[in-house]
């Protein structure tokens, strides 16, 4: 086996040492009945190149971003990763080291996560961030629950354009985490009207953007309503390239700010790992969840960093932690960061700017298509059609032909009917003219 | 000798009238290390005795400081929010938490005084 | 220490932050032109700069390398932590995670068009269920204490179906702080259950606790202090008859994976972390993934979505219509590419190489805490499981402490091992070497061991508190750190206006 060191003569000089005559004899705290005496059954070990292939095998079933014309999007993207940041991160000092409770031998990692937590902060107009949630979802609901021990209320009111997995995972850490929540359901035709929701024992308001359907959304009279009332306002961002373009919701008023960081530097990868970007107020931060990085000197005045506030975390705070988070998404965390800087100021806007005019040429070309209409007046890199036959059917029919054309809005809010004939189209920098054709091609034939 | 009247949970009293200083006891301080952190009541709220009326933290570590008495909070120690290391430095004096009007004097019956404390902390070693 | 002009020292580079490094005009990518269209953002547009430094392409490769050489790492040396079980990362795994098949998959692409990444979840679910002999699995969590989230819903969620409103959770003390951070956030009271002289959970107080109010008690075995929970049969059987459920930790699985299953201990749910046991990198504090396994009269809760196999192919259940499923915990439906790599894990090593994975790393273990334990005082005899616990007692005046061992362990080369974890012995030290660790290298690990207590037996206590000497930092002052705490870079104008 190789990944096992020993050799017998190995184990039977250790087990001499240790005075046991067999491995059995180190197992006799399991109970006889439950020790296994033969392996289970499940296949025998296999050598490098049988694994490749069978693995292989499995990935070549699929259609993907990498063979398909692809325009698939709401909440995960596709974008191109330069070449370097997928060599840094698979360096072994930071693919196999652990997290860096120990800050004399992982400085790496701990410079690399205040550079993150500072990126962090800068793209979303906050004052601090922490060093990553598990994705957006998970992250919006830990928002919600900073709010409700800020506010000590406990009653959120989530947008009807918040990502439908959101607010079903949000209403999850809710609904046993008692507490309340509102929720909108998603208007497609307008922008709605989320203040009059707000009520006494409101903690905090949800609000994605851009929304679900690509939506952008101007938050600054919606924090003034929420401030007035005394609740937070979170904003949900799960597309972060949006932050190229378009006004930070730090600058709109927002309290917390959390967001899909996946885009940079991480593969859509079929759902995961992604990293959760969570940023917020200096005056919030003893609240936040997560782990924080902070500056410090060691004995010889060196600048370094080292894990700090951990009295918030449940390593210390058991019980009274501000979260259950331990290990969250340190690695996607750095492609993140190697990603972003590789852009730096200008590429980072610059390859906003490419988003939003890929998305406009979509935009223009799918609504010349009989029958299709772009809903959407604002959209940052996607963007919603009504067709006029059920999405669902379309999105189907297209993927027949080859083309993975866009989410249908039916299969994250099945229980909403208004939604039924509306399919999200996201186009980036990747997104060329030719896939484009194809794109406006199958859509024609399949809804002629 | 100081008129300071110390809980089991290495809190301290001092009475002025109706008012009492609460703070932690300078073997607390000890037990505690460095701190870094001390989250205060809002004044006006009502503390109860034997539960929570503020946090302090080290950097390791995050303990309750319980109330020896019941009453409503007048005042907090602003000064630790800027400076926790007085809870180090100073903990009978410039390290004290917060004021309370104290709603039953009897309550204090019940906690030991300098040299009786002493004994507990012998006690415990 | 000797000085030098540059701030480096040999192969150790000083290494600034990426925005000290900054330039107008510098850029890591060639973008192509825009063609200047008017925007669509309806009066959004950003105003401000951003503040992202520039850098180009080599300077970055050079900053994240020179980064990279300040950490140690499993790739360059023996990783002692107990309870992490940081073992060997094959890069087969990090290989087939980037099959584009995989890679460039979108989780809202029509499943007909998935159906090799839902094999995928689907083959790694059978080689989970069969490992822990449990019924079910649900595979969204996105890291342990995710995976406990997900275990305490679902056992709340099966008690709720049946009219029953417990709002206890029992945890040992000697529990992972995720354990009670968990149950606080499911709404639990947390009752604290003590440890007996034997280093296991105390029987008779689990009964004298057990009550209609308990909802399920979260025991981590084998346990953190490395041994084997011998009466869980019982502890299973209280628990039980009282109605309440049996939530296993499996943070320590890679001691008896292959030779035990958590299913014929009684338990009703577990997670698993795929980072731990099967192999999946720490990178630095994550990602993580943490299945979690569940008995037959728990699986209808489940978290969505799930998949399952229908007719030839496979299907991703993603709303459920019979009501019972407690929802959703995350943005998509797992850790995937923790997934590949897991997989990849285990067909490598096959039901026979995984019954070995367990033995070897059981042993290591038990070759440590054999060659220590004559210098290190072992508060509970062995055998132990995957990992070996010490206590502080032989360091009993000599004025150094476990911390100190800890930093003298960085000069000597190695990561210390876990400290002051777990919390029912004084000064612990928790020492996991994993089966990836030749004999050669855990003998080398024992004799530095040995070396460091003989030299705090010396009276060298003064060396250990100023320990690490050679490391690229000396010990950090993480009090001031968190009396002021700066959490970000801000430019010099910035920090003058905040001071």
């Amino acid at each position: 086996m190789r990944y096992l060191p020993h050799t017998d003569a190995d184990r039977q000089a250790m087990l001499g040492v240790i005075g046991a005559k067999s491995i059995d004899d180190l197992y006799v705290d399991v109970p006889r009945s439950a020790l296994l005496d033969a392996p289970v059954d499940l296949p025998h070990h296999q050598g490098e190149l049988a694994v490749e292939r069978a693995l292989s095998a499995m990935a070549d079933k699929n259609l993907s971003g990498a063979n398909a014309p692809f325009f698939v999007g709401c909440g995960a993207y596709r974008h191109h990763v330069p070449a370097s940041v997928d060599a840094l991160i698979q360096r072994g000092e930071f693919l196999t080291s652990y997290t860096p409770y120990q800050p004399e031998v992982s400085q790496g990692t701990l410079q690399m996560l205040f550079e993150f937590q500072t990126m962090v902060a800068m793209l979303t107009g906050m004052d601090v961030a922490n060093a990553s949630m598990y994705d957006g979802a998970s992250g919006t609901a830990e928002a919600v629950l900073m709010a409700n021990r800020v506010t000590r209320r406990h009653r959120a009111v989530l947008s009807g354009g918040l990502h439908p997995h959101y607010r079903e995972t949000v209403e999850t850490y809710a609904r046993y985490g008692d507490f309340e929540i509102a929720s909108q359901t998603l208007d497609p035709d307008g922008v709605q009207d989320l203040a009059e929701l707000i009520d006494e024992n409101t903690s905090c308001v949800v609000v994605q953007t851009p929304d679900v359907m690509g939506r952008l959304r101007d938050l600054t009279a919606l924090a003034e309503a929420c401030h007035a009332a005394g609740a937070l306002l979170v904003a949900v961002v799960t597309e972060v390239v949006s932050l190229g373009l378009v006004t930070p919701p730090g600058e709109m008023g927002a309290d917390i700010v959390v967001c899909e960081g996946q885009s940079l530097g991480n593969p859509m990868g079929f759902g995961g790992p992604y990293v959760g970007l969570f940023a917020t107020r200096d005056k919030y931060v003893r609240q936040m969840p997560g782990r924080l990085v902070g500056e410090a000197h060691d004995s010889e005045d060196r600048r370094g960093w080292v894990l700090t506030l951990s009295t918030r975390e449940q390593h210390i705070r058991r019980e009274k932690a501000t979260s259950n988070i331990c290990t969250n998404s340190g690695l996607c965390a750095l492609a993140f960061t190697i990603h972003l800087s590789l852009l730096g100021e200008a590429g980072f806007t610059g390859l906003a700017g490419l988003n939003h005019e890929a998305a406009q040429r979509a935009a223009e070309r799918l609504a010349a298509i009989d029958g299709v209409a772009v809903l959407n007046e604002t959209y940052f890199n996607e963007f919603t059609l009504r067709l006029p036959r059920p999405a669902e059917e379309v999105v189907d029919a297209l993927a027949e032909r080859g083309v993975l054309g866009g989410v249908p809005l039916s299969r994250l809010a099945p229980d909403n009917p208004a939604l039924s004939d509306l399919m999200v189209v996201a186009a980036t920098e990747m997104t060329t003219d030719e896939e484009l054709d194809v794109l406006a091609g199958a859509l024609q034939e399949v809804l002629s | 000798m100081s008129d300071r009247l110390y809980s089991k949970d290495h809190e301290w009293i001092e009475m002025d009238g109706d008012i009492g200083t609460i703070g932690v006891s300078d073997h607390a301080q000890e037990q505690l290390g460095d701190v870094v952190f001390v989250e205060l009541p809002e004044i006006g709220r009502a503390v109860v005795q034997n539960e929570e009326a503020a946090v302090v933290e080290s950097v390791k570590a995050a303990s309750e400081v319980y109330s020896p008495v019941s009453g409503e909070v007048v005042e907090v120690n602003e000064t630790l929010t800027d400076d926790p290391a007085q809870v180090n430095a100073d903990p009978h004096g410039e390290g004290w938490f917060i004021r309370i009007r104290v709603d039953d004097m009897s309550q204090l019956d019940g906690l030991m005084d300098e040299e009786a404390y002493q004994e507990f902390l012998a006690e415990l070693d | 220490m000797t000085a030098t002009s540059s701030g480096h020292r040999g192969l150790v580079m000083e290494e600034p932050l990426l925005f000290e490094q900054d330039a107008d005009g510098r850029t890591g990518v060639d973008l192509p032109e825009a063609e200047g269209r008017k925007p669509k953002l309806g009066g959004l547009e950003r105003k401000g700069r951003i503040g992202l430094p520039g850098l180009s392409e080599p300077q970055i490769v050079r900053h994240f390398t020179r980064l990279s050489q300040k950490n140690y790492a499993i790739d360059s040396g023996l990783y002692p932590l107990g309870s992490c079980t940081m073992k060997h990362n094959p890069r087969l795994n990090e290989k087939m995670v980037r099959l584009p098949g995989f890679a460039m998959a979108h989780p809202l692409q029509p499943q007909q068009t998935v159906q090799g990444c839902l094999e995928l979840i689907s083959t790694l679910a059978h080689w989970i269920t069969t490992l822990t002999g449990m019924p079910g699995v649900a595979m969204s969590p996105a890291a342990g204490a995710h995976g406990e989230l997900a275990g305490l819903m679902t056992i709340r969620a099966a008690l709720t179906a049946r009219g029953d409103a417990r709002k206890t959770v029992l945890v040992p003390e000697s529990a992972h702080g995720t354990n009670p951070a968990t149950a606080a956030l499911c709404d639990y009271k947390v009752e604290s259950i003590p440890a007996n002289e034997r280093g296991r959970i105390d029987v008779d107080a689990l009964k004298a606790a057990m009550s209609e109010d308990v909802a399920a008690l979260m025991l981590t075995n084998p346990n953190t202090c490395g041994l084997f929970e011998n009466e869980i049969l019982e502890v299973a059987d209280v628990l039980h008859d009282a109605g309440a459920f049996f939530y296993g930790d499996g943070a320590n699985f890679n001691a008896i994976v292959g030779r035990v299953r958590p299913g014929d201990l009684g338990i009703d749910a577990m997670h698993l972390n795929l980072h731990k046991t099967f192999s999946t990198p720490h990178g630095g504090g994550g990602p993580g993934s943490g299945p979690v396994v569940l008995s037959e009269p728990l699986v209808p809760y489940a978290p969505l979505p799930y998949v399952v196999a229908d007719g030839d192919g496979f299907r991703m259940v993603e709303h459920d219509d019979s009501g019972n499923s407690f929802g959703r915990l995350r943005s998509f439906h797992g850790q995937m590419g923790m997934f590949v790599r897991a997989l990849a894990y285990m067909m490598s090593h096959g039901a026979d190489g995984l019954r070995m994975v367990a033995e070897d790393a059981v042993l290591n273990a038990n070759y440590v805490m054999a060659r220590l334990k004559d210098a290190y005082n072992v508060p509970f005899p062995g055998p132990c499981m995957h990992e070996c616990l010490f206590d502080d007692h032989s360091l009993k005046d000599t004025g150094v402490t476990t911390l100190d061992i800890a930093k003298g362990m960085i000069d000597e080369g190695f990561h210390p091992m876990t400290m002051y974890f777990p919390l029912v012995v004084h000064g612990a030290m928790l020492i996991e070497p994993t089966e990836t660790e030749s004999r050669e290298s855990v003998d080398q690990f024992c004799d530095t061991m040995l070396h460091l207590m003989e030299r705090a037996k010396a009276g060298d206590a003064d060396w250990f508190h100023e320990a690490p000497h050679l490391a690229p930092w000396r010990r950090l002052d993480e009090t001031a750190a968190a009396r002021r705490p700066v959490l970000t870079w801000k430019p010099e104008e910035e920090k003058g206006e905040a001071a």
